[in-house]
């Protein structure tokens, strides 16, 4: 019966769930952001809390969000909510369900929001306006945002926000969330000084709510009382779209776009990585200048540099993936892209709407897992959960880089545009691709029947990425990636060092081969032998199992020890001694299709609610993955 | 609004189960049923799918299916078969001719 005592556990992040802590809501003051979707919800977020934002959990669900502290003016603590984007209060999907609990006050640990910030796009008023009556008859303190005002301008249309501001009974700020025009209306909100209605405000009659065809009536007589003038159609969008859209230039600009993507990340990314291995071998040297000659160099240099550092070098390629795909997100062309996958998906049971986050999964598949939540059906949103890991994530990125770069040579194949490199990349992306399409078909011809589902999706018209949107993406990023070097992989790496030299004897390390690192490579050296990888690659898979990237930190580690007397030896020629090139490729399907990630494992756990889910996924990965690049070495050493 | 009607084009849909899947790109007609279930309606109403809106085939994706649709000011993709499931009023099919005057909208 009593609150105090539920108990909901905390995500991994322990820092996370503290901003919403009950004990703490007397003194803070928090704030939801709501709207619909593609009003520029998260655009005005990230604008007022910067680099102040965190994901946080709503107590006693498993749905993480971003909550940020607003850039404060007074002396009070503000922190904004970032809520998924509804069109009503009748959820159809989870994360629809979780606004609308949050505005209602239903999650008795968080009680009621202090206060809305509504959010609508000003170029679309009328439909917008639709979800102003339900969210203002909460009576909550409202500010009642109009969004896109310089595109609203620029196309000839035009609003009397203090008109609105009387038809509705609260304040209306008109900004552009974009140039950061306005913003500071918003913010003298969050801080208390115009949170009540205007002085002239009337008694509002809200509409029916259950009457829809009312309500919409109701927006737009409201939209007429405040001179609303709508805009001129987006000539844009329109001519962007016969071109994007085009039964024949459509997909040939679709796969332009990708493969242009992975070229970028194969030469554009070259100066930024030298610059970064460079940087590491440099303060290498000083830290082993520091260092006196002996065991604890060795430690530091051989194992834990050189596992850490060779991760690290990675960095520039995979944060350029995640600019693309941010570019894609935010300009309205993933949209589009589901639109046009949308008939492909359909052959496997599955919608378009899924194919946004299979495409995220390309950056991460523990994103992307989030992202299903907004497919309605949930034996859909099941399904994109199972196949998204096999979709290309950037952790397979570091191994595929290095393969590649050691066994295959760099060959023009189409003149500048596509070499051998970015084709064999684009091959590895594929496969993952058709594994997962391959999947879902199975799973909707056994356990996962259904009927066709329904495909809805609004087309957003194009919008210039946001420079600070895209920014702060890629730091968040950056973030996780460097936490991860930091910890996992520093950690593996100084306990594959040690491991790598006992057990001592009269007085001297191991030989790396008898060491218990080799003996525990020797060890499954049996199982992967068919494979055709040798102990090495065998501790660089065990140590995987956490995070693929991990495999390139051991493999640094182990290469690091044996060569270390020598001058370096690059980690791609001492692969090519190891590896014969049948095997090199039976590695690349390896890991195209096993589940090596717990972040992946955890948060499936989490989405599903069980471990079911989860365990069937990893044996099925696992066993895929195995038989797959079994087949290879055999098909390639015939 | 930058779009203005023609007179009725010469084959006024005469069955009463004309849809929204019988429109050719740039034609546009005036919705009047929902026959879907009830949450599906909600979902489309709260898109701008309401009896009595006018509608604009605006295009389609390559390949002819899902097709998008121009209402209340957006732009939804629907599959064909969701599509022929919103009926609309009988010889209310009008082909658009795009002008570039743009004027506001009703």
């Amino acid at each position: 019966m009593s609150a105090g005592d539920s108990c909901h556990d905390l995500a991994a992040d322990p820092s996370s769930a503290a901003k919403l802590d009950p004990a703490v809501r007397s003194t803070r003051h928090y704030v939801a952001l709501v709207g619909p979707p593609n009003a520029g919800k998260t655009t005005l977020f990230n604008r007022l809390t910067g680099l102040r934002q965190k994901v946080a959990n709503f107590p006693g669900v498993t749905v993480e969000y971003h909550v940020g502290k607003v850039r404060a003016t007074s002396g009070r603590e503000v922190f904004l909510i970032d809520l998924p984007g509804i069109y009503s209060l009748h959820p159809r999907s989870e994360d629809e369900e979780v606004t609308r609990d949050v505005l209602t006050g239903a999650k008795p640990d968080l009680g009621l929001p202090d206060a809305v910030v509504l959010i609508l796009d000003a170029t679309n008023l009328h439909r917008h306006l639709l979800l102003a009556a339900p969210i203002l008859s909460l009576g909550l303190p409202t500010l009642v945002v109009l969004n896109m005002a310089d595109d609203l301008a620029a196309r000839g249309g035009s609003v009397d926000p203090a008109a609105l501001a009387a038809q509705l009974g609260s304040p209306v700020a008109l900004i552009s969330a974009a140039s950061g025009e306005g913003v500071d209306k918003v913010l003298q909100f969050l801080n208390g000084s115009s949170a009540r209605p205007p002085a002239t405000a009337k008694r509002v009659e809200f509409p029916i709510l259950q009457d829809l065809p009312g309500c919409r009536r109701w927006a737009g007589q409201v939209g007429q009382q405040s001179g609303y003038n709508a805009p001129a159609p987006p000539l844009w969008t329109r001519r962007l779209d016969s071109l994007f859209l085009h039964p024949f230039i459509g997909p040939l600009t679709f796969l332009a776009v990708v493969v242009a993507v992975f070229q970028t990340i194969f030469s554009g990314a070259k100066p930024l990585m030298d610059g970064v291995e460079t940087a590491i071998a440099t303060s290498g040297n000083w830290i082993g200048a520091a260092i006196p000659d002996g065991v604890l160099r060795g430690f530091v240099i051989d194992g834990i540099w050189a596992g850490v550092g060779s991760v690290l070098i990675f960095l520039p390629q995979i944060l350029l993936l995640f600019l693309f795909i941010g570019i894609l997100e935010d300009s309205g062309y993933l949209a589009r892209a589901a639109l046009i996958a949308d008939r492909t998906m359909a052959l496997v049971g599955l919608q378009g709407k899924a194919f946004i986050p299979l495409l995220s999964a390309y950056a991460c598949a523990v994103p992307a897992i989030m992202a299903t939540r907004s497919i309605e059906n949930k034996r859909d949103r099941l399904a994109t959960i199972l196949i998204a890991p096999f979709m290309t994530c950037s952790a397979r990125l570091p191994i595929y880089l290095l393969v590649i770069a050691a066994f295959v040579p760099d060959q023009p194949l189409l003149g500048p545009l596509l070499g051998t490199q970015t084709a064999a990349m684009l091959g590895l992306y594929v496969l993952g691709f058709v594994a997962a399409i391959a999947t879902a078909q199975l799973l909707r011809s056994t356990v996962l029947r259904r009927q066709q589902s329904v495909f809805v999706l609004e087309l957003p018209p194009y919008r210039m990425p946001n420079i600070r949107s895209l920014f702060l993406r890629l730091y968040d990023r950056a973030v996780v990636f460097l936490k991860r070097a930091g910890t996992v992989i520093l950690l593996v790496s100084a306990c594959l060092w040690v491991l790598a030299h006992l057990p001592y004897e009269n007085g001297q390390p191991a030989k790396l081969e008898q060491s218990y690192a080799g003996q525990i490579g020797h060890l499954v050296e049996p199982a992967i032998r068919p494979l055709g990888f040798n102990w090495k690659i065998g501790v660089g898979l065990i140590t995987s199992l956490a995070a693929r990237e991990v495999i390139i930190g051991t493999l640094g580690t182990i290469y690091g020890i044996e060569n270390a007397d020598k001058d370096s030896v690059s980690l791609q020629q001492a692969l090519r001694q190891d590896l014969s090139p049948a095997a090199a490729a039976s590695l690349l399907v390896f890991f195209a299709f096993a589940m090596q990630c717990f972040s992946t494992v955890a948060v499936v756990r989490r989405e599903t609610g069980s471990w079911f889910w989860p365990s069937v996924q990893f044996i099925y990965m696992t066993v895929f993955a195995y038989l797959s690049a079994w087949g290879t070495y055999l098909f390639l050493n015939r | 609004m930058q779009l203005t009607f023609n007179k009725p084009t010469g084959t006024p849909a005469t069955d009463s189960g004309s849809s929204l899947v019988d429109l050719r790109c740039g034609q546009t007609a005036v919705l009047e049923l929902l026959e879907v279930p009830e949450d599906l309606g909600r979902r489309l109403m709260e898109l701008g799918f309401f009896p009595g809106s006018d509608v604009v085939a605006a295009g389609c994706a390559p390949g002819g299916d899902p097709r998008v649709y121009r209402v209340d000011g957006s732009e939804i993709a629907l599959r064909k078969e969701t599509a022929s499931l919103l009926k609309i009023q009988a010889g209310s099919i009008r082909t658009l001719v795009t002008t570039k005057s743009p004027s506001s909208h009703s």
